[in-house]
């Protein structure tokens, strides 16, 4: 343990915590929605890259994960898995589900709404990593370092899906432009820091919510460009913050299928 | 009262490059660039490694290994293997023996330059050709990447290179 650790403050270690768990949630239910594509991506290239992808985010989850760990707030493990759905801190998007139907039956998901759910999102993540790269809690800055290398070539692979959709048949244009309406209504609280804004900002953990929204704006902007695309406008206000721990039922059902292998036997290893 | 032999970094080192990529058998965790620490106090060693990929699903096995290979020391009492993201893994920290064993396994080793676009180029693993096309960015594992040669037509893998300053 650091020394600056050892004078942190309990306000400071909350707002820590609770931005360690918004990060960990998101890339942990964002991974296990792309891992529901596995054997249902339009060919197997993709198939490859986007299990690649999703192990990777994963991987992130769990550093964050460790990180909360080494603070005090518990086993990885039982943070990862055990945690019910009003104490997960994740924008709602990424607890969304992929489409109609369910994975082990008839799964009718919608490629449109992954490629734009990824895009967006994994730029978002870019832009806070990016941020995170100065944090004052000097752990969080080192791992944001390490995410930022691997996050290249997600971002790269997103962006050459979106472009390549927007800019094929009527049907595709279609179909995207109605999943960027879908992603953009549940795009309301992924810069929100919920009801710890004011701590988060305060330590310097993170660039404010405010800057982090022109950041993403500005940087799809000449991607839509291109595209002779407006860029799409993120909600003022939202009628779940996941931030403060309000939730769809689709998270209920991803924590089930999520918990079950772990439910079984707690102490196997991952 | 008998004279406990210290622990020589050295002789760790030896049995660390019996350490291999549970993948690639031909490279170890030192022509990785993956050993960043080793330590020792009394009978007690520590080594710190560092994760190619955050992800990556053999760092268990990898870490069980190290552990294994360091214990066969008899002087050795206990070790302890320990996985930390700072400072982060890049691809030129893969030495140049690790350059030579990748292309002894049929893999390309990672590009030690970038255009100034960002983009970069690897020539082909059998041929040495530098007429290829990448097939998919995201190879068998997420440090690997699946090329395409048009010259001896065959298909092959590169070391995705990873850098800091992308
Ligand atoms: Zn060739």
């Amino acid at each position: 343990m650091s020394a600056s650790e050892n004078v942190m403050s309990a306000e400071e270690k909350e707002a820590i915590t609770s931005l360690l768990f918004q990060l960990a949630d998101d890339d942990f239910l964002f991974a296990y929605r792309g891992s529901e594509w596995l054997g249902l991506a339009p060919h197997i290239e993709e198939d490859v890259a986007s299990s690649s992808i999703s192990q990777d985010s994963m991987g992130h989850a769990a550093m964050y994960y460790k990180l909360l760990e080494e603070l005090g707030a518990g086993n990885a493990d039982e943070l990862a898995h055990s945690r019910e759905a009003n104490e997960r801190r994740n924008s709602i998007l990424t607890e969304r589900v992929n489409g109609e139907g369910v994975y082990m039956e008839t799964p009718k998901f919608d490629w449109a709404y992954q490629v734009v759910r990824s895009y967006f999102y994994t730029q978002a993540k870019k832009v806070k990593i990016d941020s995170l790269c100065q944090s004052s809690y000097r752990p969080l800055a080192e791992a944001a370092v390490k995410v930022r290398i691997e996050l290249y070539y997600h971002r790269l692979h997103w962006e050459t899906w979106f472009k390549q959709l927007l800019s094929s048949t009527d049907e595709a244009k279609k179909r995207m432009n109605e999943a960027i309406t879908l992603v953009m209504n549940d795009f309301g609280d992924m810069f929100s820091f919920g009801n710890q804004k004011q701590a988060i900002e305060k330590y310097k953990l993170i660039d404010s919510e405010e800057i982090l929204k022109d950041r993403w704006i500005a940087s799809i902007e000449s991607v839509f460009a291109a595209l002779q695309m407006d860029v799409p406008t993120i909600p003022e206000t939202v009628t779940n913050n996941g931030r403060n721990g309000e939730h769809t039922v689709d998270l209920n059902e991803a924590l089930l299928t999520l918990s079950a292998v772990y439910k079984v036997d707690p102490v196997a290893s991952w | 009262m008998a004279v406990s032999e210290s622990v020589s970094i050295d002789r760790i080192y030896e049995m660390l490059v019996t350490v291999k990529d549970p993948e690639i058998d031909t490279v170890s965790i030192i022509d990785l660039g993956m050993v960043e620490e080793v330590t020792t106090s009394g009978n007690s060693v520590k080594v710190v490694l560092l994760p190619t990929f955050l992800g990556c699903p053999a760092l268990e096995i990898i870490k069980k290994n190290t552990m294994d290979a360091v214990k066969q020391l008899p002087e050795v009492e206990d070790v302890d293997v320990e996985f930390v993201f700072h400072p982060p893994w890049t691809s030129d920290r893969i030495t140049e023996a690790g350059h030579v064993n990748l292309r002894a396994f049929g893999i390309a080793p990672p590009p030690r330059y970038f255009q100034e676009d960002g983009s970069w180029h690897v020539d082909c693993a059998y041929c040495g050709s530098t007429y290829v096309t990448m097939e998919n960015i995201f190879g068998p594992t997420a440090c690997r990447s699946i090329l395409y040669c048009k010259s001896c037509k065959n298909v092959f893998e590169a070391m995705k290179p990873v850098s800091t300053l992308m």
